[in-house]
Order: C-alpha cells, then sequence, then structure tokens
C-alpha cells in the first residue's frame, strides 16, 4: 500500500521564523510507495476526470427516457409539470430531470453498499486490527481490482481499504449535491455522474467484500465452495426457527458463532433472506437459504420463523407489523434501519430476552453484533415452544376467506403482472385451490393487491397457503458463494475470451423483481452454459438458478462445475460480490494483456469495451443498488440487459446500429479512423421476453476486436437462436460479418444469401486494434 | 371506497397531461384511413392474448390494411407461422428509440411515421414507452388499443370488460377492412 500516517514531536525546534516548544505535526497519511507499477494518468478521479471517456459511450448510446412520473416536486418551487417541452421554475427540462432521477438513484445504491462497507470495514478494523491482511483469493496476486483501477492504490490490509472507501464517500456526496436545484443542468452531465456513482459503487462493494473475505473465513475464490441447501424444505421446521433477513452478515455470524460456542447448532435452525443469506452460507454453509427477498413475506405468513433478524436493505419496511400479527419478535440491528424500536444495545441481554420471550416488547434494536448472537439463541430457545401450533392456516380457512372476494379487480390492478388473482379467488370459493398454488411462481411478493383490496384479504398468504405442499418439500442444493475469480483462472481464460472463442461471460445478477417468475432466471442461465459460456451470478438471481431441475432432478449447481471457464456456473456470492464480475473483466486487462492498471481507469475500459464480450443480465432488477451497480458496468463499456420491468430505471441507453457514423474508432496501429460495426449495439436494454432477451445477450458479446474464429462462433449462435426464436434469419448480419471468414462454415449457404440481399462486401467493416482513445494510437501513418 | 378509476394499473399514474378517450371504434379506424404513414406496433402478449379471431395476433392481421406493421419481442414468428409476411421485426425499446428520431427513415426508409397504434404489451412496458414518445416525440400521434386505458397515448381506449373489449378491436377491424 502507498500511504502512512506521519506524525512528528518536537520538544523544541529552531527555524528562521522563531523557536517553537512541544511542536506536534501531524500529516494524515503520505505515500509510501513500494509498487513498482506506474501511476496511471487518473488516480482517485474526481467528478469531473472521467466525463470526456463518459461522453464517448453517451454519443454512442444516446438516452432513450422513458419518464416514470411527469412532474418534480423536489423542491418548493414546484412541483412542476415538465411534460414534452415544459420547463420547471428552475430551468430543467424532462431529460434533464429524468436523469436527475438516475443519478439520485445511482446515488442511493453506492450510498447504500458505502454505508454498508463503512459498517464492515469499522466492525472488522476494531475486532481484527487494523493491519490485518487481505487475503481475498487463491493463486491471486491481484486482490483488489476496482481499487488499483479507481484508486491507484494496493491495499495490503484493512487499514489501507479506508483510503478507498474515504475517497468514495467524499465522491457520494458530491454527486448528491449536484442533484440540488440549481446545479447541473444537462442530461448528458447527469449520465456521466451516473457513470461516477456506479464505479464507486465498485469500489464501496470491493471494500466490503474483500475485508469479510480476509477475516472472516469465507471461500476464497474457491472453484469447490461447498454446496449448501436453499429452500423452505431445508428449514426443519420442528426445530426453533432464526430467520435473517437483509444484506450485511455481521450479526448473523455472532448469531453463528453463539450457536457453536455453546454446541446449538444442531438444536436450532438458522437461514436467511436475501444476500445476508449467501453471506451466512459462506461463512458456515451448514446456514440456511430461505430464498430471495421476493420470499419475505411469504416465508414469514407461512408462520415458520420463530424469531426474526433484520439488518440492512430490501427489508420489507413494515415488517413490524407483519411479524406482529404472527407473534414473532424482531430483533433490529442497524441504526439504518431502527424501525422504530427501543434501544436496548446496552442492556442486560438476559434482561432483553426477558421481555421479548413475554411479549412484553414485540422487538428491539441491538447494535452490536455480539449481543444479538446471545439475545437471538437465548430468545428463540425460549419463544419457538410457546409459538408452537401457531405455524399453519388451514385450507379450509383459505376458502372462507374466498368467499368475501367481491370480485372487484382492485388487486388485479394493482399487481405489476396482472396475475389472474380474482380466478384464483373463483376457484377457492369452489374448493380448487390449484389456481392459487399456480400463481406461487409468479408472484413476486409485493402485497400491493393486499394493499389495494377493499375487504382486506391476505392475498399472499393464501397464495403461499395453496402452495404449501409443495414449497415444504422445495429444497436445492446451491453452491455457496465463492469471492473473487483467482489470476491463475483469468490467465487461462484470458486469451479464448478476447479472441471470442470463448463466446462470453454473461454474469446473471439482480433481484427477484421478474416478469413471470425465476424459472426465467435458469432458462437464460442454461441456455448458455450449454453454449459452453462462462456464466457468474450473484444475489438473488443465484438463488433462483438453484431452483430449477430437469427431469433426472438436478439443478444447475449440480451439472455444472464452479470453475471461471466455459460452462461454467460461478455464484461469487451477495450483492456486494458483484465487485469481483466487474474485477474479472478488469483482471482480463491487467493480468491477460499486461495493461496497467493503476489509476489507468479509461484505458482499461476502452479494453473491456472493445474486447472483453462481457454482458450483465439483471432480469428481475428492482433496486437502486442494482442501478448503481449496473451504471458500474457501463462505464466499464459492458451492457447490460434488464427484464421489462427494468424499463422503469426511465432511460435505456440504446445505440442505433443504423447510423454508420456512430461506429467509429481508431485504428490503435495507425490512428486510422476505421468503422467497425454496430458491437455491441446496445449498452443498457430492457427486453420484452425471455427469448428476446437471450438473443440480444448473445449479440451484445461481440465485439470489435474479435478474431474470425471468435466471430464466426458468436454469429453461430446469434443467428441459431435467433432462427430458433423469430423463425427467420436475422436481418442485421451484414452488420456482423466483417471478412468471410467471419461466416459461420456450417451456415455459409444462408448466411451468403442474407449477406447479398444487404449488398454485403468485405470492404466495409474494419477488424483494426480498435480503441476509441486517441492517446492509445501508437504510431500515426 | 374511493371515487371509480379509470386507469389500467392502481400504481401506473398518470401525469398531468392524459390521452383522450376514443369515444367509438370508427374513430380509430378514420384517424388510421387519414394518416399519411401509420404503424402499426404488435407486442408479445399477442400471441395469448384471445380475441374473437383467436389471439390478438390474428385481429392484428385484419387491422393491417394500409399500415406498415412491426412486430416486437420475438412475436414476428407467429406472423410467420401463419404466413403473413412483411411484417417488420424490431425490439421495443429499438423501435421507441427511432420513433423519437425526426430523421428516421422508417422501415422502407420513406421517413418517420405519422400515427402509430400500439396492441399487445405487458401493461407498464406500454405506458414507459408512450411516455417516452409523449414528451420526446411530440409531434407523432400515438393510439393504445390495450384493454384498460393508457393516459400516455394521445388516444386510448377506456378500460373496458374483455367481451366489450373484444367486440371494439373486431368493430375497428371490419371497418377498416370495409373501407379497403
Ligand atoms: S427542482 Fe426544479 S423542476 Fe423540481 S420542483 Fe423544484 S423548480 Fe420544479
Ligand atoms: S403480491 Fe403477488 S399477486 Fe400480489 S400484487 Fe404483488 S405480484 Fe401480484
Ligand atoms: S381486491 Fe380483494 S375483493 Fe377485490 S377482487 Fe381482489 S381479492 Fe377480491
Amino acid at each position: 500500500m502507498s500511504k502512512k500516517d506521519l506524525k512528528l514531536k518536537f520538544d523544541e525546534l529552531s527555524s528562521v521564523i522563531g523557536t517553537f516548544k512541544g511542536l506536534e505535526i501531524e500529516v494524515g497519511r503520505i505515500f509510501d510507495d513500494e509498487w513498482e507499477e506506474p501511476m496511471g494518468p487518473t488516480p482517485f478521479p474526481s467528478v469531473g476526470t472521467l466525463r470526456n471517456w463518459d461522453r464517448k459511450l453517451l454519443e454512442r448510446y444516446k438516452p432513450f427516457y422513458m419518464p416514470f412520473c411527469d412532474l418534480c416536486c423536489l423542491c418548493t418551487f414546484g412541483k412542476c409539470d415538465l411534460t414534452g417541452d415544459k420547463r420547471g421554475a428552475c430551468g430543467i427540462d424532462m431529460a434533464g430531470q429524468q436523469s436527475r432521477i438516475v443519478l439520485i438513484a445511482c446515488c442511493i445504491g453506492a450510498s447504500t453498499h458505502t454505508a454498508h462497507a463503512r459498517h464492515m470495514l469499522d466492525h472488522l478494523l476494531e475486532e481484527f486490527g487494523r493491519n490485518a491482511p487481505l487475503e481475498v483469493a487463491l493463486n491471486t496476486g491481484v486482490e483488489a481490482p476496482n481499487i488499483r483501477l479507481v484508486c491507484g492504490i494496493r491495499p495490503k490490509t484493512l487499514r489501507d481499504l479506508e483510503d478507498a472507501l474515504d475517497y468514495v464517500e467524499t465522491q457520494l456526496v458530491q454527486l448528491m449535491a449536484a442533484a440540488h436545484t440549481g446545479q447541473e443542468g444537462d442530461n448528458i452531465d447527469f449520465e456521466s455522474k451516473a457513470f461516477h456513482a456506479g464505479m464507486l459503487d465498485h469500489v464501496a462493494m470491493e471494500v466490503a467484500d474483500i475485508s469479510q473475505i480476509s477475516t472472516l473465513g469465507l471461500p476464497k475464490g474457491d472453484p469447490e465452495a461447498p454446496m449448501t441447501e436453499l429452500g423452505y424444505g431445508s428449514i426443519d421446521v420442528s426445530k426453533p426457527v432464526i430467520m435473517c433477513i437483509g444484506h450485511n452478515v455481521l450479526p448473523s455470524v455472532d448469531i453463528i458463532d453463539y450457536l457453536m460456542e455453546n454446541k446449538l447448532f444442531g438444536e436450532v435452525e438458522i437461514g436467511g433472506l436475501c444476500c445476508t443469506a449467501h453471506d451466512m452460507s459462506r461463512y458456515d454453509k451448514r446456514s440456511k437459504v430461505i430464498g430471495p427477498i421476493s420470499w419475505q413475506l411469504r416465508f414469514i405468513r407461512a408462520g415458520i420463523p420463530d424469531l426474526i433478524v433484520v439488518d440492512e436493505q430490501c427489508l420489507r419496511t413494515d415488517i413490524m407489523i407483519e411479524a406482529r400479527k404472527l407473534g414473532v419478535p424482531v430483533i433490529a440491528t442497524s441504526e439504518k434501519s431502527c424501525l422504530g424500536l427501543p434501544d436496548r444495545t446496552h442492556d442486560d441481554p438476559d434482561a432483553i430476552v426477558r421481555d421479548l420471550a413475554s411479549g412484553a416488547v414485540d422487538g428491539v434494536l441491538i447494535i452490536d453484533p455480539k449481543k444479538v448472537g446471545e439475545v437471538t439463541v437465548k430468545t428463540v430457545l425460549e419463544v419457538a415452544p410457546k409459538r408452537a401450533g401457531k405455524k399453519s392456516f388451514s385450507l379450509d380457512e383459505l376458502s372462507e376467506l374466498a368467499n368475501s372476494c367481491r370480485l372487484c379487480m382492485e388487486c388485479v390492478r394493482a399487481c405489476p403482472n396482472n396475475l389472474p388473482i380474482v380466478e384464483a379467488m373463483q376457484a377457492a370459493k369452489e374448493g380448487d385451490y390449484s389456481p392459487f398454488a399456480a400463481l406461487n411462481d409468479l408472484c413476486v411478493g409485493c402485497a400491493r393487491c393486499e394493499s389495494a383490496c377493499p375487504v382486506d384479504l391476505p392475498i399472499i398468504s393464501m397464495i403461499t397457503k395453496a402452495n404449501e405442499p409443495a414449497n415444504l418439500l422445495e429444497k436445492f442444493p446451491m453452491r455457496v458463494g465463492r469471492g473473487a475469480i483467482q489470476d491463475t483462472e483469468i490467465r487461462e481464460v484470458g486469451q479464448p475470451i478476447v479472441f471470442g472463442e470463448i463466446p462470453g461471460v454473461v454474469a446473471m445478477v439482480g433481484c427477484a423483481n421478474y416478469p413471470a417468475g425465476g424459472g426465467d432466471v435458469a432458462r437464460i442461465t442454461e441456455e448458455f452454459l450449454k453454449r459452453r459460456f462462462i456464466v457468474v451470478t450473484s444475489g438473488c438471481s443465484a438463488m433462483n438458478i438453484a431452483m430449477t431441475r430437469d427431469e433426472e432432478g438436478l439443478n444447475l449447481y449440480e451439472k455444472y462445475s464452479g470453475h471461471f471457464d466455459a460452462g461454467g456456473l460461478v455464484n461469487v456470492g451477495s450483492c456486494v460480490s458483484n465487485s469481483h464480475i466487474t474485477g474479472a473483466a478488469i483482471k482480463i486487462a491487467n493480468i491477460f494483456a499486461k495493461r496497467n492498471l493503476r489509476g489507468n481507469y479509461e484505458e482499461i475500459a476502452d479494453y473491456i469495451y472493445n474486447r472483453v464480450g462481457a454482458v450483465g443480465v439483471a432480469w428481475g432488477a428492482m433496486s437502486q443498488k442494482a442501478a448503481s451497480i449496473a451504471a458500474g458496468c457501463w462505464r466499464l463499456g459492458i451492457p447490460v440487459v434488464v427484464g421489462p420491468h427494468g424499463a422503469k430505471y426511465r432511460r435505456m441507453l440504446l445505440g442505433r446500429k443504423d447510423k454508420e457514423e456512430d461506429w467509429i474508432v481508431y485504428n490503435a496501429r495507425d490512428g486510422e479512423e476505421v468503422y467497425v460495426g454496430p458491437a455491441p449495439e446496445h449498452l443498457f436494454y430492457a427486453a420484452e421476453t425471455v427469448e428476446e432477451a437471450i438473443v440480444m445477450i448473445t449479440k451484445l458479446t461481440m465485439r470489435p476486436n474479435d478474431t474470425a474464429k471468435g466471430r464466426a462462433v458468436k454469429l453461430t449462435h446469434y443467428i441459431d437462436l435467433y432462427k430458433r426464436y423469430y423463425g427467420t434469419m436475422p436481418d442485421d448480419l451484414h452488420l456482423y460479418v466483417r471478412k468471410i471468414t467471419d461466416v459461420p462454415f456450417t451456415m455459409r449457404d444462408e448466411i451468403m444469401v442474407a449477406l447479398e440481399e444487404k449488398d454485403w462486401s468485405e470492404e466495409k467493416i474494419a477488424i483494426p486494434d480498435p480503441t476509441l482513445l486517441d492517446r492509445m494510437v501508437r504510431r500515426r501513418s | 371506497m374511493s371515487q371509480k378509476m379509470t386507469l389500467g394499473q392502481t400504481a401506473e399514474i398518470a401525469g398531468p397531461k392524459k390521452a383522450f378517450i376514443i369515444p367509438k371504434p370508427e374513430v380509430v379506424a378514420s384517424m388510421i384511413k387519414r394518416a399519411k404513414r401509420p404503424l402499426l406496433v404488435v407486442g408479445s402478449e399477442s400471441a395469448k392474448t384471445m380475441t374473437s379471431d383467436g389471439v390478438l395476433v390474428d385481429t392484428a392481421i385484419r387491422l393491417i390494411g394500409k399500415m406498415t406493421v412491426a412486430a416486437t419481442g420475438h412475436l414476428v414468428s407467429e406472423f410467420l407461422k401463419r404466413d403473413v409476411q412483411g411484417v417488420h421485426s424490431i425490439s421495443l425499446m429499438n423501435l421507441g428509440d427511432r420513433l423519437r428520431d425526426p430523421l428516421w427513415g422508417g422501415f422502407d426508409g420513406e421517413g418517420q411515421y405519422d400515427l402509430v397504434v400500439f396492441a399487445g404489451f405487458p401493461y407498464y412496458l406500454e405506458w414507459l414507452v408512450l411516455n417516452g414518445l409523449k414528451s420526446f416525440a411530440m409531434d407523432l400521434r400515438t393510439i393504445s388499443l390495450t384493454r384498460s386505458y393508457q393516459p400516455n397515448a394521445s388516444w386510448s381506449l377506456g378500460s373496458m370488460k374483455v367481451d366489450e373489449w373484444k367486440e371494439v378491436l373486431d368493430k375497428i377491424a371490419s371497418t377498416l377492412m370495409e373501407e379497403n
């Protein structure tokens, strides 16, 4: 690492300006550099440093705004109607406002990970000390690619991570300030700032994950990371059940430690929802993964948990109301999410247990993770026997409830997926619960239907009850999050990826706001695994991938290896582990192509954009965190595809393949400006159907640098999938076949017909050493 | 209970500028007839939305008349299965992006469309794209044939029951066919 605290103390110092007694000078941290790699041009970039790079991308991928709200109500000058060419009282127009909201969303997302990282780091510094070494992955020298790239520092200890985090926090404040009334006014500048937030987010996520990997004993990039169990059926309901929800594993770690220290692991079930579940299973594979965020209400309503522990992010904010209905005590553990509960951090643990177990309080806030561990376990052991018998809700009751339905359709109109709830009600009145059970996989658990219902029917509970027999049997293996990709793996696959022979790296990430159930995520994943792409995954998507079995009863984790290699299915872990996905792309540029990382953002992004066929897919993206994670990918030149609900992020970044002038690059060999075709066509794209998404993902893996062999492989997949789903040949092959050698041999005849129809000729599309950066041109002819 | 709402989805609340409700099917037919370059855009839900012709794809085929037709998602396969040629396949995002560009030449290179008729989309997705066009393609007129009111179109059907909607669509198609 590069900086050290410097403290000078003088009893007496004489100088030309006088004599000083008892002088103490603190210089904070000064550079102490042993890193031989030269510093690149942009260490610790400020808000405007990478603006030119962003503008190059945004020139190609112009924002297409789809306002989610036509008004602005951010200040007392308004509210202002911005429809059409109207401007608000501050002068902002609709494009400016939409991009401002994108920036705000990305700031919220990045701040959330940053706050998480700060909490994690502060705690670990206290517990393990400043000099605890960073040991992130086996066979790995580049331990923190995002931090190296963005900050230009090489962290070696926990303390070193503070420098990265200090920088991120400072920048986020600058970005938030840009969203104030009467600051930034240009939509493209707002977009550039959103990219900045995204880049910062990946640094923050990296801090959070590598600090926990290094100190808590999580898998260190192990492709053979152990399998854990996922699903309702993995929970033994005869035991007291602790359910942990959220993203910050610290309180759960102390619960697990307390169980182990007191030899209670076998007597109590502990399961998690959302990313906390991932990180718990990385800490101890015996802790169960109940499911993705969308299962929160369903699982609580099923009456299974005897105690709920919440940490942070993506919690249901009405969780106290839900828990109260079922008499389940709640322990909140984060200052960011206090839920109105009394702060008992400094109270005697046994007194807290007494109050929770007796029902004197329905929940408490405890900020100290160790105390959370003790209180949680003691409380659940007392509460569970009292709750026995409260675990079910009868089918007769379901039918009775359905009888009070007025068939008013308000629920359906409120349902984001327009699910046939009324048909299910009608069938349930007659005692047929199967239509209700069929909703189980399609429902995202948002409870909008219930809020809309004039007779307050508990629609989610009814769905859950109807599908209970199947739910209780659901148990799937999932390889726990392995964390980073090893340097040695990158060395093996760098060349085939850059030359296009491994057709692409597809990252299946993000939340569970699916248009038609999580099965689609498994379907997309399998399509690419069968075709020998590398598939990496994290978060809720990594869970949904586990939940589909083939005819032989196997799921994808059982069928595909965890290696970062062709046909590998790599679960990196929780949300913060997404930094390893961008990290892998960065490491390809560094380890395989030997490009310097240090403070060298533009060059590395330019490399990834032109050469690494990586595509992010967030089929159920919902949160602001997903927005900032995506923004970090865009700035690195990695396209992201979202499902139809993702259009609600209110703008896409779309290329125009019909405009030749948009697809000109420099040939780094001689500085010539050449046309390379629209690859990759889009930077942020919402697909309407799974089939459209699969085809688009395949197309987006094409890069100007593909070798003929690589392009032929990518075209084979593109054409094959297009024909399968669209029933015809793609009409844009003339934009992707550069030379006759790009044409896949087995499809030659039909491709040549398609090319002839478009007057294709070999001279049009160049295969240069592509770059968007003038300064990367080595020699001008 | 609150006052009766006419929105399609309770959470997809409209902005201040809202679509006119199409008073009767003949009005749609006459708007299409009067348009110089009308475009019919058919979305992915058309393969499973029932109408009096079978599914919405079948009704869309009756609607075509003089309109250029675009199928989004991977819906073009449904037209090809029915041996209907000449339908342009384009994703909804790509189409929205081109419709807001006054210089786009259209599928035939002859120039931008002046009227776009939408049918067969997930409600929220159509809502969003129509809102993009409402603000960023202000000269373009849009019609939504969705069964629920689409506030961001220029003209939309009101929310109606399934049978009523099937009749309205049928009437639009037959009026257009008579006139052609
Ligand atoms: S920030 Fe601008 S557009 Fe928004 S309410 Fe205030 S004046 Fe109106
Ligand atoms: S909870 Fe399920 S059924 Fe209810 S509105 Fe949400 S997605 Fe629809
Ligand atoms: S809102 Fe309630 S009463 Fe109305 S149809 Fe839906 S479940 Fe029945």
